[in-house]
């Protein structure tokens, strides 16, 4: 009994310094219409707390989101988001030491209703001690064919700064295109079909300043030598991805996504995604789901190389190596304010937590080398698995 | 990739051209027969729309899960009130196969004019409904003046132009 | 112009597939009933959705191509 939702999504990427999280730079995600028409979407404010455990690390914070209406062309979003970050990953404790670390993002967006097309415009920065980012982008989400068909086509440019908090005098840059095109279908009346391509091009200082790779090292008693990362100073990657829902007589919701990932670092991923959405009598839901995901690693990437300068450019970075990942993941929503109460249209409270298993098919775990009983390249792969919560409410008013 | 870059930048520029001067149609002026119907009313008797030859009927077809149709309810109750004595009628046309949503909503939102429940929706398709929410004027022959396509806030005053002339002839 | 040229073919097709067009919905704007509810919604929780999509994309070597919009009520 209300308008679906439209969709204003505001993401961020994590940029943490450290050798466990790869970092990317912000990426605004396009502000589209969606919602079936040319209605823009009703005022709501979401709070978030999120917390991600797994594999050393712990982060955690709020995400803050509101959205208002003036008049009935114009649509405002602001979105306050916070990682609170402490790292005791495999990486960072192989190499380096434990640290905590503070990322904070703010991101702003206009949406513009004009006949049968929202046209939206977005800025955000995502900044901690030594790296700063920053996404522009504009958007454009077009109804067609009786609404039955909605195009939505997207461009985003990014530009960052990488420092280092053991070095001053470093500072390098990175620079992102962002393009977008996205193709939502109404099928039949029981089910819709999304297209969405993304290609993305990077360039600058694309590595993580601290991260090392390690190569045989004969002379030093541990067996093992260390040196820095190269990366290209470019990168370029498309994504296709294909989405559907149906609705299924009893009122439930099937939904199913498969994504293609490949790039010029020779990183080829697939992405499956099935869930299932079920409403319970007195404002309740419950939601299951299971992912998958496999990538093949980049191929500048070793887990051991065999000497020093072994190549031209060099990565130990595990989320650019052979992995699969496998999610399971359970939502529970209460509408508890269903017909309105003061100036609150609707309300409802979500406890969503996912559990993800990480397998790494060409990633060692360095913490168990031993130059004798274990040297580097026969330790067991490295494997771990995080747990996500998130608990938030959203009120639409 | 430079190429691409300004080819895409210009396929954007474009679209963003085309939609700013691409508003839409959304009315029409005809003088065709209203195909008649009989439909059960919220107060449960059967509404004939040829009962009302002589008057001036605004037909609006909408749904619960509709917003814009939600928006326009109340306006559409106060226009029905105001012209009623001169000859008018709103009659709300409901074209959801599930009527439940509809009549809770009415139970919270009540409105002045008959509304009706095309549960087959046998009247929508004699309608050929298009658009969500769709308002049709039929003038007091019985003929169907005036085609209005969905609903944004302010289209209210393009109702009661249409309303006021079709009183007037 | 190349500029001017790639515009008019954007404007022709925008107002052709927006204003007339020889394919006629096959989904009436009255059996959107099943689409309009929000479980068949893509986005009903845009802080969510962002953050998950970060969660992923911080620590797996793909990127892009989630979102978009569409269905719904088909309002106008």
């Amino acid at each position: 009994m209300r308008v679906v939702p439209v969709v204003v999504v505001v993401a961020g990427v994590a940029v943490t310094r450290q050798l466990n999280v790869r970092f990317a730079g912000l990426c605004l995600m396009l502000v589209g219409s969606a919602a079936g028409a040319a209605v823009l979407p009703d005022d709501r404010a979401d709070a978030l707390y999120h917390s991600y455990e797994g594999g050393g690390v712990e982060i955690t914070g709020p995400s803050l989101l509101v959205l208002k209406k003036f008049g009935q062309s114009v649509a405002v979003t602001g979105n306050y988001y916070v990682d609170s970050i402490s790292s005791a990953s495999i990486d960072v404790v192989t190499t380096a030491s434990p640290y905590t670390e503070q990322r904070t993002e703010y991101s702003g967006t206009i949406d513009y209703l004009h006949g049968n097309s929202v046209m939206s415009l977005s800025y955000g920065n995502s900044s901690e001690s030594d790296y700063e980012a920053n996404t522009a982008s504009f958007g454009i989400s077009m109804d067609m064919f009786g609404n039955m068909t909605t195009v939505t086509i997207g461009y985003a440019y990014g530009w960052d700064t990488v420092e280092r908090s053991d070095l001053s005098t470093f500072s390098e840059d990175v620079r992102r295109h962002n393009y977008r095109v996205g193709v939502s279908q109404v099928l039949t009346k029981d089910m819709i079909l999304e297209m969405n391509y993304e290609g993305i091009t990077d360039e600058g200082f694309l590595n993580n300043p601290y991260r090392q790779v390690r190569y045989v090292d004969s002379i030093v008693p541990s067996g093992v030598g260390y040196q820095n990362e190269v990366y290209p100073n470019t990168r370029t990657s498309s994504a296709v991805a294909l989405r559907s829902k149906y609705y299924l007589p009893w009122r439930a919701a099937l939904l199913g996504e498969y994504r293609y990932f490949t790039d010029t670092w020779d990183i080829d991923a697939h992405t499956f995604k099935l869930g299932y959405t079920h409403p319970l009598a007195g404002g309740w839901k419950v939601e299951g789901s299971y992912r998958f995901y496999t990538q093949d690693a980049a191929d500048f990437y070793s887990d051991l190389f065999p000497f020093v300068d072994a190549q031209n450019f060099l990565a130990r970075d595990k989320e650019l190596s052979n992995f699969t990942s496998n999610t399971l993941g359970v939502k529970v929503s209460y509408e508890f304010i269903k017909d309105g109460w003061r100036a609150v249209d609707r309300a409802s409270l979500n406890l969503a937590y996912d559990y993800i298993w990480f397998d790494y098919d060409d990633f060692r775990d360095a913490r168990q080398t031993d130059p004798v009983t274990q040297p580097a390249g026969t330790e067991p792969l490295y494997d771990f698995t995080a747990g996500v919560l998130q608990l938030y409410l959203s009120v639409w008013f | 990739m430079k190429m691409q870059h300004t080819r895409f930048m210009q396929y954007l520029a474009g679209a963003a051209a085309a939609l700013l001067l691409t508003g839409g149609v959304v009315a029409g002026v005809m003088n065709t027969p209203a195909p008649d119907f009989t439909l059960k009313s919220h107060s449960g008797q059967n509404l004939k729309l040829s009962e009302h030859r002589g008057e001036v009927v605004l037909i609006n077809f909408w749904a619960s899960w509709c917003g814009p149709c939600r928006q326009e309810m109340p306006l559409l109750s106060e226009l029905h009130n105001k012209y009623k004595a001169l000859g008018f009628t709103v009659l709300g046309v409901n074209v959801e196969q599930d009527p439940s949503e509809a009549k809770k909503l009415l139970r919270e939102n009540p409105v002045s004019f008959p509304v009706l429940f095309d549960n087959d929706s046998v009247v929508s398709k004699q309608y050929d409904v298009v658009a969500m929410p769709s308002t049709v004027l039929v003038d007091r022959n019985g003929k169907m003046r005036f085609l209005h396509k969905g609903y944004k806030p302010g289209e209210e005053e393009i109702y009661l132009e249409m309303v006021r002339s079709l009183i007037r002839e | 112009m190349p500029i001017i040229r790639i515009a008019s073919i954007c404007m022709l097709l925008t107002g052709l597939l927006a204003g007339c067009s020889p394919i006629e919905p096959w989904v009436k704007p009255y059996e959107r009933a099943h689409l309009a509810d929000p479980i068949m919604s893509f986005s009903t929780d845009p802080v969510s959705s962002a953050y998950i999509k970060h969660v992923y994309e911080a620590r797996e070597g793909a990127r892009g191509a989630s979102g978009g919009g569409g269905g719904g009520c088909g309002c106008n």
